[in-house]
């Protein structure tokens, strides 16, 4: 909310700067967001009245204007469409200083004096209207400083109040904070009830007690729309960043600013039988004020006549029923609308107002019968007229009730670990105007007023006694709880370790958004139906990732298209696949994911700019299985529209899928825009971090043998399988299998390979014999020929 | 007599003179050997007198050992030249960089992330996941904002249908914690959260990690407390921080911390880092509870906001982009 520092100084003047003023209400909660000055740094401009105004002799655009200061007479060209004899306008003296240090001098315009400049409101900066000169009241004292005149040396705070502070969304509201903080009294305007000249009335239904337990409304005849809104009030409704409109508009703005109460005003010609609020019909039609038709919902309370709806209660008028400027007689509203009648109903119809704002958040219900005499008040004064009766429907039981709150002196200390005097908390509390039904030692019995409905619960006082107390005077420690540390289990590899073993490698962590592209999506995963949000923030952003994959490709290209051709990324979190509308079914599991492309090394010296391949992405992931013995994994060929066919893998752990890597089908490379083959993983992340408690085995201090063999098999023929034969037919004292040479081409049948393996044997408890040797490398080669057409090579 | 003299006297020398390992050898077999002219000396022991004899044989064999052992000396002097000669063959460029992978390095939010987790586990406090796609009740509800209250409008939420969102922030962890544990209760709960903003100072996804203490007798001076040694530990000062009332709906009293901050001209002034309180006690009850027994305090920061602070990042939109040449910045 924004509003004129002067305005509220007229209810509360404590002897502070504006500076100490703002840091006040911030730290009484009220955060103040910005303090703009109600105008520019300027001097010497006064109020002048344009006495003469012909055109230029030699520029069509301009007029040569006799200016009057009240004493003398000035010759100003001025450019203004809007210069003409009568009005009364900003006059910039010769010697004036306007903003930027811009000083006003006399000045010769193709061959025409000018002594001064007449101002626009953007030149004051007042406001951004550049549209010609300013023109001020017609009764605005000649000669007269122009700060003076409009009040200009004010500030604009503009403060950002929390939900549960709308008693402070008024002027009123505002002043009883810096009274309580300043301990300082209330200058508040005197508001009397307003002597009825007429009987004229309008009878009043309502029907939605519920959501409108008080409803007044008053019938003022012979009110003068044409009248000037004055220019104090122009000024402050301005300074609250509200534009003028007509006066009677202009006074329910007015009065909603300085009391809280939103209000509206209906021409009475327009209004047909009575005023009945009710709930709308369900497509029920009405015309707002901004124009547009909406269609109404049943749970959407209106003001209405008997044959149509008027207006949204507490939200915006409509466009037949308002003033306009052939009004005559209004019919004045002043009501209590209920927060949860209200709530959420304007923004479900895309509609924000400062009154639904207001009564969203709730307004003092006894706030009504005082506006509507405030308002009548300023009626009378601005624009005339005759007033009638108040009419006044209340269904009392409706109405929010007084809440008493306890608070007790234990509580208090606890959560503030001290103990505040009591007298203290007392005076705090009652300048807040809370009433003491009853203060012992032991608690303080209170009423919230009314305008303090957010006080419901113990909590609520303290928080009042902490706030106005100071939150930076309360003790600070550190808690003295027990402290039960979770040991780290050593069966779970943290993800710290994972990072740091893939950084090590080269790899630099990308954080991506959890949501693509849904075209995106389809490209990798034609079979996945992807999570789609209902709001996205925009379509390439639509859907949830079933995946890590697709984000890391799209940074991939973000580097390429930068010039960087090596790259090795990687990212962990959560994939989303399967139905939303079933939540705990939803798959969200963590995923970790890497990519690489490029270069094997850093470009250097010492090597040929290698390209990556897939063993080198495998030896990654295998390292990421290995940390601390997490499960061994197994790959099994993949088939996935988005991978190369030849060169990709599902991971498996125990049989179970667990994770693809391969690298990225040269097709989809192709239509995505890649320069060069691109390699990705993607592991379930819970499953990786899986981990063993090492357990020691003896070391054998027998020696180790090794016998090398050279193999000749089918080309299809994973060497994996020659490993499983090996290890399954090597006997006991068998220890490992290395593949040290794998040779395919000339000199060998077209259809074969060439294997060279390394294994070794130790045995625990004895030297090993060549004989013991011999014989378990006859069973393996035996086996390899039986199970696998395996032949030793020379 | 004088012969033995000159011949010692020849040997040094030649043994002097050789300057490789053949030539001295030749020089053993020249006077060492069996034919050698000191062992030669030897054979001559009976042209002479025999109460000479051991004198004489003393001395040759002196004479021996003496060349032997310059021979030993020269040949290990000569030995070491000879490698110092060749190891100047092998002399390389010690400029050149080293061989092998560049070291990678952690995004800043992970590495802020881990900075914030770090503090918290050292002073006992666990750290807790959830789903990031959450139902109402637990975003919502559960945390004292039912449908149509004023603070949803504060966050700016992502749907998926009426009952489920993209989490609006870490705290339905929270609720799920307390459903299923009775205090004591010490969590932090880092991860990614959601608002539908997007401009230069919004990013639709960002992180957050909040904390949970719920304890018999935890007050507003722990809360306090803690967050100030945070706040030191975390930027490495002894920073001005003051507590300002706010509104939060699931904590009462509710509070921003605010640090203050210096800029290049000397201006102070402060910058909001920190929202926190003290758990409502209709939170407390709605997860089973008992208010009576326990207090607690949350809160909850933005991992973005610290990284742009400690790593002097000015423009939020980079955390997201992943260049490598912003990414680098951060090993």
């Amino acid at each position: 909310m924004k509003f004129s520092e002067n305005w509220l100084r007229e209810w509360v003047n404590p002897n502070v700067t504006t500076d100490e003023l703002v840091a006040q209400v911030t730290l009484a909660g009220l955060e103040v967001d910005e303090v703009e000055a109600a105008a520019g740094v300027f001097t010497g401009v006064v109020v002048g009245e344009i006495l003469a105004a012909e055109q230029h002799p030699n520029a069509d655009k301009l007029q040569v204007c006799t200016v009057s200061d009240g004493t003398e007479q000035f010759q100003v060209v001025c450019g203004a469409p809007n210069a003409r004899p009568g009005i009364k306008i900003p006059f910039a003296k010769i010697g004036a200083v306007l903003g930027g240090d811009f000083k006003i001098k006399k000045a010769k315009l193709r061959q025409v004096e000018s002594f001064g400049m007449l101002c626009s409101a953007s030149e004051l900066e007042i406001s951004d209207d550049n549209d010609g000169i300013m023109e001020l009241a017609a009764d605005a004292p000649v000669g007269a400083d122009i700060r003076e005149y409009l009040n200009l040396n004010d500030s604009i705070i503009d403060v950002d109040l929390t939900p549960n502070r709308a008693d402070c969304l008024s002027i009123a509201g505002l002043a009883r904070e810096v009274g309580v903080i300043n301990k300082v009294d209330l200058t508040p305007v005197t508001i009397t009830e307003q002597t009825v000249s007429i009987d004229d009335s309008f009878p009043i239904r309502v029907d939605a007690t519920e959501g409108c337990p008080r409803y007044l409304g008053r019938v003022i005849k012979g009110v003068n729309v044409k009248a000037e809104t004055p220019l104090w009030m122009v000024e402050k409704l301005r300074r609250s960043g509200i534009r003028s409109i007509d006066p009677i508009v202009d006074i329910t703005n007015y009065v909603m600013i300085e009391l809280g109460q939103p209000m509206h005003a209906f021409d009475l010609n327009n209004l047909s039988g009575s005023i009945v609020v009710r709930m709308a019909e369900e497509g029920e039609k009405l015309l707002l004020l901004d124009g547009q038709e909406i269609a109404l919902r049943a749970d959407t309370m209106v003001i209405a006549d008997e044959q149509k709806p008027l207006a949204m209660a507490g939200i915006m008028g409509g466009e037949h029923s308002g003033v306009n400027d052939q009004t005559q007689t209004i019919f004045l509203e002043s009501a209590f609308f209920a927060p949860l009648a209200l709530a959420g109903k304007a923004r479900s119809y895309g509609l924000h107002t400062d009154s639904s704002h207001r009564f969203e958040r709730g307004v003092d219900a006894t706030l009504a019968p005082k506006a509507i005499e405030r308002a009548t008040q300023l009626i009378l004064e601005i624009a005339g007229g005759e007033v009638g009766p108040v009419n006044e429907v209340v269904t009392e039981a409706n109405l929010p009730k007084a809440n008493q709150v306890t608070l007790r002196r234990k509580k208090l200390d606890q959560y503030l670990a001290t103990s505040l005097d009591k007298d203290l908390v007392t005076d705090i509390l009652t300048r807040l105007d809370l009433e003491m039904v009853e203060v012992t030692d032991e608690q303080w019995v209170t009423v919230a007023p009314s305008h303090r409905f957010d006080i419901e619960i113990e909590a609520d006082l303290i928080e009042e006694v902490a706030r106005i107390y100071g939150y930076d005077n309360l003790p600070s420690s550190m808690p003295t709880a027990a402290v039960n540390f979770t040991p780290a289990s050593e069966s779970k590899t943290p993800i710290q370790s994972l990072r740091a073993t893939l950084v090590s490698q080269g790899y630099q962590e990308a954080v991506t958004y959890s949501f693509i592209d849904p075209v995106m999506s389809k490209q990798f995963f034609p079979a996945i139906d992807p999570v789609p949000l209902e709001n996205p923030i925009s379509g390439d952003m639509g859907v949830m990732r079933p995946s890590l994959l697709p984000g890391l490709v799209k940074v991939y290209l973000h580097n390429q298209n930068r010039q960087q051709s090596r790259v090795r990324i990687f990212e962990t979190g959560s994939r989303f696949v399967g139905d939303v509308n079933k939540l705990d079914e939803l798959d969200q599991k963590h995923q970790v994911a890497g990519l690489i492309a490029g270069s094997r090394y850093p470009e250097g010296w010492y090597h040929n700019n290698e390209k990556v391949d897939f063993y080198d992405l495998k030896a990654h992931v295998e390292a990421l299985f290995a940390l601390n013995q997490g499960p061994k994994p197994e790959f099994e060929r993949a088939d996935e529209e988005y991978l190369h066919p030849g060169r990709s893998a599902y991971v498996l752990v125990n049989g179970e899928r667990v994770g693809v890597i391969g690298e990225l089908h040269p097709q989809l490379a192709k239509q995505l825009g890649t320069n060069q083959a691109v390699y990705v993983f993607e592991v379930d992340l819970n499953t990786v971090l899986g981990a063993k408690l090492p357990e020691y085995q003896r070391v054998s201090k027998f020696p180790e043998v090794r016998r090398d063999l050279a193999l000749l098999v089918d080309r299809a023929t994973p060497v994996n399988e020659l490993e499983k034969v090996i290890a399954d037919n090597a006997g006991e004292a068998f220890q490992k299998v290395a593949v040290f040479d794998v040779y395919q081409g000339q000199g060998i049948d077209e259809s074969k390979k060439s294997v060279a393996l390394g294994l070794t044997w130790q045995h625990p408890s004895h030297t090993l014999s060549d004989e013991e040797v011999n014989s378990a490398v006859e069973s393996v080669t035996a086996a390899l020929a039986e199970k696998l057409g395996a032949v030793i090579r020379g | 007599m004088e012969n033995l003299n000159q011949i010692l006297a020849d040997a040094l020398a030649a043994v002097a003179a050789s300057d490789n390992e053949a030539g001295l050898d030749e020089v053993r077999v020249q006077y060492l050997g069996k034919k050698g002219a000191l062992t030669s000396l030897l054979k001559q022991l009976g042209n002479v007198a025999p109460e000479d004899r051991p004198k004489f044989g003393q001395l040759v064999n002196e004479a021996k050992q003496q060349v032997q052992e310059k021979m030993n000396e020269r040949k290990t002097a000569l030995a070491a030249a000879a490698l110092n000669a060749k190891l100047a063959t092998e002399t390389i460029d010690i400029s050149l960089s080293g061989k092998g992978q560049e070291i990678g390095g952690l995004h800043p939010v992970t590495r802020t992330m881990e900075r914030i987790e770090n503090f918290f586990r050292g002073i006992g406090f666990d750290v807790a996941s959830g789903p990031e796609i959450e139902d109402d009740y637990h975003n919502f509800e559960a945390l004292n904002i039912p449908a149509h209250h004023p603070a949803r409008a504060m966050q700016d939420t992502f749907y998926f249908n009426p009952n489920t969102v993209l989490r609006t922030h870490t705290s339905p962890v929270q609720v799920r914690t307390m459903e299923n544990n009775q205090p004591p209760i010490r969590i932090i709960c880092p991860g990614r959260v959601y608002r539908s903003d997007s401009d230069q100072t919004h990013t639709p996804m960002f992180h957050q990690v909040e904390g949970l203490l719920i304890d018999e007798n935890i007050s507003f001076a722990d809360l306090k407390g803690i967050l100030q040694q945070f706040l030191n530990v975390f930027f490495e000062d002894d920073l001005k921080v003051r507590f300002r009332p706010s509104y939060f709906p699931f904590t009462e009293p509710s509070i921003e911390v605010d640090i203050m901050r210096t800029n290049s001209k000397g201006e102070e002034s402060w910058l909001e880092v920190l929202g926190c309180g003290m758990v409502h006690p209709k939170v407390l009850e709605m997860s089973g509870i008992d208010p009576e027994k326990y207090t607690g305090f949350a809160f909850g920061m933005g991992v973005e906001r610290f990284a742009m602070l400690r790593y002097k990042v000015d423009d939020l939109r980079m955390f997201f982009e992943n260049d490598l040449r912003f990414l680098t910045q951060f090993k």
